[in-house]
């Protein structure tokens, strides 16, 4: 299999900028468009922004989420009774560029995109202005001979994900493959985990820091509070908090408790 | 083998392996080991040991005169329900726990619908003093209790799945979270032609002892190996891939699969895949599935809780695409009536799956002479219930 390298396409896109003017301490928050209301996704990232977050990743629900714990199903399960779904989302984005800077990935499933069709798919985001996509479930073999030109032509980031138990000769295919971040998971798990740091955790962030590669790490999985953030940050340039800000977003008034939040993080 | 999986997994447009990166390193490790392992003769030998003496096979081929008489043809049963534990998911357990540990493997989970999987796979971690788990659907426990209770008492822990419709694709799901957070000593027996690749193949050729032994069973009772019609039920399809796989390339054989068609295909309580589905990803593979326009998994409906699953094998999607099979679908009530029809006529009360494949003879037309090869994939004792209820005996 050859794995082509990424063309420089000549604008970078607002992940590539912040990963250049900022190495450490990034914060991103992960939510589920749709949860707890269905209107509320560009109300929450405004929040999120003015409260100090690097980038976000926002959800778009999926009915059979295999990657995620309890409380990420939950929101993706209110969100699809709500009525959430792609084409809503993409109409609620219209008018993200006009109400938040920092960059933003969408996170989900392949099937809810192959349905889409994945070429539209990343032409709408890009026109949107969503700078990346996570899709757990899309391998690289069928990124590569599939989508990964839709990808490129949009200027779309796309994310791979690297374990514990991902080889130092995966994590440098992936390198190659990635133009903006590495997803370090904190341990094999699904989310909303606890950040259990070991032995085995410590050696592995620091074999992945060891290799010396050229798109940043970020760690995300299990990462809940401060402590786990500032563990997480001593080994990557930043950390991803999914599942305990979801269930903040479970509670009255959430817009209201974002800046505590975010403070209570980092 | 012209309808085998090529070297990335797929079948045609088929298969390939949707699979998050913490499940890499598992399904990597089955990939490169699974051909050389269970083409070692080592394992071949303890696993046909243990088909003949501890499942029972052969499994007959027997000719069902009543039936023959009453559809004009030859009709056979292979009789797969005869096996221990009931039906064919037995051969796949078989070969996948001693897969599992000749891989180290130190605790095996496994996804269970009506509870046949679930059972078989209970049985041989049994077998082998292995750990078990086994997901199951909150619903489905209470509609399959009895099979819960055999579990239990194999010495399996049965963990419901609470999540999304609480039915067997939730267990699924719930399976493969475990197997995320336990890549290392865990092997994950998939009960079906269904998952990423190399699972459709190897539990395919784990089945095919079906079709090699109807081959030459029926060679001794009809001089010819081939028949004209090979019939079997689909929910993810093995008992069906285990019964065309010899087959496959013998394109005289005309191949049948019936799915279930629910309360009709258009009533909106169905799990016929390949008349509501449409291409997509669901448990790692690339297939056909039945789901909204916005790409979400549609909960299947069918009386018989074995064919209730919203996909099909990816194997399955790329010979109903190229045609090479035919896939029809059966109403509930059909396959009652012909669950019935078949303890009256034959005195097998079958599985009400394997009565979907049965009900299917009602709507072919037969030569005199042509010989019909029937998966009677799986005996109707954990159906008693159900056929109770709907009979009122």
């Amino acid at each position: 299999m050859v794995y082509r390298l990424w063309t420089k396409n000549k604008d970078m896109n607002r992940l590539n900028q912040l990963f250049n003017s900022k190495k450490d301490n990034l914060l991103s928050i992960y939510f589920t468009a749709g949860y707890p209301e269905p209107n509320t996704t560009l109300d929450i990232a405004e929040a999120l922004e003015k409260a100090g977050a690097d980038f976000l990743e926002i959800g778009f629900p999926y009915s059979d989420p295999v990657a995620d714990g309890p409380t990420i199903q939950h929101s993706s399960e209110v969100a699809l009774e709500k009525g959430m779904n792609l084409h809503l989302l993409f109409d609620q984005l219209a008018d993200l560029r006009k109400r938040v800077t920092i960059p933003i990935l969408l996170m989900g499933y392949v099937n809810p995109m192959v349905q889409y069709g994945v070429e539209n798919f990343c032409k709408k985001a890009a026109e949107v202005g969503v700078d990346g996509v996570i899709v757990p479930d899309l391998p690289m073999y069928e990124y590569e001979t599939l989508y990964a030109d839709y990808f490129k032509n949009n200027n779309l980031s796309n994310i791979f994900l690297v374990t514990p138990q991902t080889s130092d000769d995966r994590i440098h295919k992936i390198d190659e493959l990635s133009n903006s971040f590495i997803y370090l998971l904190s341990s094999s798990s699904i989310t909303g985990g606890n950040l259990q740091v070991s032995v085995n955790i410590e050696d592995y962030y620091k074999r992945v820091k060891a290799m010396h590669l050229k798109n940043p790490a970020i760690i995300g999985f299990g990462i809940s509070d401060n402590k786990s953030f500032k563990k997480a940050t001593e080994y990557a340039a930043g950390a991803i908090v999914g599942s305990a800000f979801v269930k903040l977003l479970g509670t009255e008034n959430y817009l209201e408790k974002i800046p505590a939040f975010i403070k209570s993080i980092r | 083998m012209n309808y085998g999986v090529n070297e990335h997994g797929y079948y045609g447009d088929f298969g390939g392996a949707y699979i998050p990166e913490m499940l890499y390193p598992n399904v990597e490790e089955l990939r490169q080991q699974y051909l050389s392992i269970i083409n070692d003769p080592g394992f071949k030998a303890e696993f046909d040991n243990l088909l003949k003496d501890y499942v029972g096979r052969p499994s007959p081929l027997y000719h069902a005169k009543r039936y023959s008489e009453k559809y004009g043809a030859n009709i056979f049963f292979k009789r797969e329900d005869l096996n221990h534990t009931g039906s064919h998911k037995i051969n796949n357990a078989i070969g996948q726990i001693l897969l599992a540990k000749r891989l180290g493997k130190k605790r095996i989970i496994a996804e269970t619908g009506a509870g046949q999987h679930g059972v078989a796979t209970a049985t041989v971690c049994a077998l082998m003093g292995i750990e078990c788990v086994v997901y199951m659907g909150e619903i489905d426990m209470a509609r399959q209790a009895p099979n819960v209770s055999r579990m239990k008492m194999l010495g399996a822990k049965v963990v419901p799945a609470t999540s999304g419709s609480k039915t067997l694709k939730d267990a699924t799901n719930e399976a493969l979270r475990d197997w995320i957070g336990n890549p290392v000593d865990t092997h994950y027996i998939i009960g079906s032609v269904v998952g990423p690749y190399p699972y459709p193949d190897m539990v395919a050729r784990f089945q095919s002892v079906i079709s090699f032994e109807t081959k030459k069973q029926l060679l001794e009772k009809t001089g010819n190996e081939l028949p004209q019609y090979a019939i079997a039920c689909v929910g993810g399809g093995s008992n069906a891939m285990g019964m065309f796989y010899y087959f496959l390339d013998d394109e005289s054989v005309k191949l049948v699969a019936v799915e279930a068609a629910g309360k009709g295909v258009e009533s909106g309580h169905s799990a016929a895949t390949t008349f509501l589905g449409r291409e997509g990803v669901l448990h790692g593979s690339r297939t056909i599935l039945m789901q909204t326009d916005d790409g979400q998994v549609v909960e299947p409906y069918s009386v018989s809780a074995g064919l209730d699953y919203p996909g099909i094998g990816p194997q399955h999607a790329h010979l109903y695409k190229i045609k090479r099979a035919q896939y029809v679908s059966i109403t509930d009530d059909e396959a009652m009536q012909a669950g019935l029809l078949c303890s009256q006529l034959e005195g097998i009360i079958p599985a009400i799956e394997t009565a979907h494949a049965l009900a299917q003879l009602e709507k072919m037309q037969f030569k005199k002479d042509d010989n019909v090869v029937i998966c009677i994939s799986g005996r109707g004792d954990k159906d008693l219930d159900t056929y109770i209820k709907y009979f009122g005996y």
